[in-house]
């Protein structure tokens, strides 16, 4: 069975996990290990950091060298932790408010420095773990605990959000299209540079529940009918997608990291000195 | 070979660090604290180390975190608005015992104040800055070849108590340059990062147990040891727990690991305090003019002594309590409304005459200042 090739990945001591019956947080760790065990990575060469968060509890899982962290600042951990490693596979993962809100000036820089790490997004467009207050994702008159009349605020496209920052891999999934979101988790740690995966989950909790999608499968039925994969939505106008789930590959480009960068500065700085590397 | 240098606070701060085998550092650039990390950036890749300027102080704080618990010795430098910003993380870290040093050289406040002015109005922010009970070390030189010296010991302390350490400044110190004296290298002792330990194929190494309760494992590099690390209260085995005795037992080891240590911690000088009826304390750079005022005082016949921490925190409290039973008055100097005064006058049990020299115009506190206040206080204890 596919799940006893992956349990090894998990902290089954540390079972029951906290999320809700139904979470599609369990979805996204599953897929990730399954990622980690397709590109058969050494599980004592990853270093999984997260924030705070509903979804940012997934560290307390996984078999890896993991760092349950601040909220909004995994990126930043995780800055230091390549850089001082960087034979490691560093891997963020944490929920739309932790990345977009308050995380999310070190989430576009970590985009810009082509920082070498792998960030998966949980989307459930809701602050999830403090009961259910709109996010920078929640999509306008959605309702939420702090939104009751309907949101009165624009959303981020968190694709575009990475693309504009520089991100050199971005894709969106949702985790009914799991073996998508296996591929492009496998695609994302192969990355050099900075990747960005988000993939869509359901928080039927409260998201679900404030929106008329209260149990889990009326909400996975919502992101398998309403997701246009990216070359049908090449085709299509910004009016026929309307406010559907565009899933897909969206950059995969292959340019200097950040530690590419400083090795090539290295060089100078000692060529400059006339000495040798300690 | 003694070393015989030029250099300015700030870079003997810098310099200091690698030398204790620092190799990462991320910073942001601040007033009057960017001498470290300009440092930094030119000297850490010559040696094999890596800095990296971050979007902000948040994010300094927290890569320097994420650094040292993936194995590497790691700084950062700011001042006061950008030690505000920290705190959480500095929380973080002493939550998580993870070695690191923060460095803060201070400048006026509160908010942006004064930039490029002098003052010591961080020191409590240094003791109860973050949220929550903890202990914490904080060091404070006051020249420059004390910088160079004790930056060392800050790394030192970070590893032995596995803790963030507070590496004060202020504005004089770190722009000031000197002549100094570089240690022998047989006089600096550096404690070194433990490697990854021999760890069998499936353990998963617990980073915060300990066959002594009062002392914290030494953290192993990320690896093999798989281990998890969260701010949330946990147990020896870095997970979270939460039945009341779990957590009492946490929260009372991190204050244990430093309180029941701070003899072996605290680190002060003092100048002739044997026949000394009236002492003058100060620390950081007000020290220097501390201890020409005592200098100058004795030349009038006055029996005045100085008394310097040099750990502000913890505080070197049994020393001066015991000095405190045999002076007269004592007289605080710093570059603040009392802060330091507030933690001597708990400990001034007997009602010692307590005499405030607080100055916070941006100006140091200078000799003659000092030597004024130590008159005043001599022809007021002859009157009583
Ligand atoms: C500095 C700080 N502010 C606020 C919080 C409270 N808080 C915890 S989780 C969270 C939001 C979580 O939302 P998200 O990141 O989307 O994760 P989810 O729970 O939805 O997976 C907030 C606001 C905190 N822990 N720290
Ligand atoms: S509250 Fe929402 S995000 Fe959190 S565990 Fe429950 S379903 Fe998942
Ligand atoms: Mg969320």
């Amino acid at each position: 069975m596919a799940v006893s090739r992956l349990t090894k990945y998990l902290r089954q001591d540390r079972m029951p996990h906290v999320w809700c019956p139904g979470c599609g947080n369990g979805v996204i760790m599953k897929a990730f290990v399954d990622a980690v065990d397709r590109e058969s990575l050494d599980p004592d060469r990853i270093a999984v950091v997260s924030g705070i968060g509903c979804s940012s509890r997934v560290t307390g899982y996984l078999n890896f060298n993991t760092m349950h962290t601040l909220h909004g600042r995994a990126v930043a951990f995780a800055t230091g932790v390549k850089l001082a490693r960087p034979e490691f596979n560093v891997i963020v993962m944490g929920g739309d408010g932790d990345m977009m809100a308050i995380g999310g000036n070190h989430f576009i820089h970590a985009c810009r420095r082509n920082m070498d790490i792998t960030t998966i997004v949980f989307n459930n467009n809701i602050y999830g773990m403090t009961g259910g207050q709109y996010s920078p994702t929640t999509p306008t008159e959605k309702i939420a605990s702090t939104s009751p009349y309907g949101n009165v605020e624009n959303s981020f496209d968190i694709v575009k959000v990475a693309m504009a920052a520089g991100a050199t891999y971005v894709a969106r999934s949702t985790v009914i299209h799991y073996a998508q979101a296996v591929q492009f988790i496998r695609n994302g740690l192969k990355h050099k540079g900075m990747a960005v995966i988000e993939i869509m989950t359901n928080c039927h909790t409260y998201y679900g529940r404030y929106n008329s999608l209260s149990k889990p499968q009326d909400m996975l039925n919502y992101f398998k009918t309403n997701t246009i994969q990216l070359a049908k939505a090449k085709t299509m106008s910004p009016e026929e997608i309307g406010d559907k789930i565009v899933a897909g590959e969206f950059v995969n480009v292959d340019t200097e990291t950040y530690i590419d960068r400083y090795e090539k500065m290295r060089e100078k700085a000692l060529a400059a000195e006339g000495g040798e590397r300690e | 070979m003694r070393e015989f240098v030029l250099l300015q606070g700030d870079e003997a701060c810098a310099l200091g660090a690698i030398k204790a085998g620092c190799r990462f550092f991320a910073g942001y650039p601040i007033t009057p604290a960017t001498e470290i990390a300009e440092t930094m950036a030119k000297e850490l890749p010559k040696v094999g180390g890596t800095f990296i300027q971050m979007e902000d102080e948040i994010a300094s704080a927290a890569a320097i975190i994420g650094a040292s618990l993936s194995g590497e010795k790691s700084m950062t430098a700011t001042s006061g608005p950008g030690f505000s910003l920290m705190q959480e993380a500095i929380g973080y870290a002493a939550m998580t015992e993870t070695p690191t040093v923060i460095v803060n050289v201070q400048r006026g406040g509160p908010s942006t104040g004064m930039p490029t002015k002098t003052a010591q109005g961080d020191v409590m922010q240094a003791r109860w800055g973050t949220h929550g009970d903890h202990q914490i070390i904080a060091i404070y030189p006051s020249n420059v070849e004390e910088v160079y010296k004790y930056i060392v010991t800050a790394f030192n302390y970070a590893e032995l108590y596995r803790t963030p350490v507070i590496f004060l400044m202020d504005e004089i110190l770190g722009h000031m340059r000197e002549s100094v004296y570089l240690p022998y290298e047989s006089e600096m002792m550096v404690v070194p990062r433990t490697g990854e330990t021999g760890l069998a194929e499936d353990d998963i190494f617990h980073p915060f147990e300990g066959d002594d309760q009062m002392m914290a494992t030494p953290l192993v590099k990320m690896g093999k040891s798989r281990f998890h690390v969260s701010g949330l209260v946990h147990d020896e085995s870095g997970f979270p727990v939460g039945t009341p005795s779990d957590v009492s037992r946490l929260l009372r080891r991190l204050d244990n690991k430093i309180r029941l240590h701070s003899d072996e911690i605290v680190i002060y000088d003092e100048f002739m305090t044997e026949d000394a009826e009236i002492l003058v304390l100060a620390y950081g750079s007000v020290a220097r003019s501390a201890m020409k005022a005592v200098k100058m005082a004795r030349e009038d016949k006055i029996n005045v002594g100085l008394f310097k921490p040099v750990t502000i925190w913890p505080f070197p409290s049994t020393r001066l309590r015991q000095l405190l039973k045999k002076v007269s008055a004592v007289i605080v100097a710093e570059m603040n409304l009392g802060q330091i005064l507030f933690e001597v006058s708990r400990l001034n049990k007997r009602g010692v005459k307590l005499e405030h020299l607080g100055k916070v115009d941006g100006e140091l506190i200078t000799p003659q200042e000092i030597l004024d206040s130590i008159s005043r206080v001599k022809s007021e204890i002859m009157d009583l």
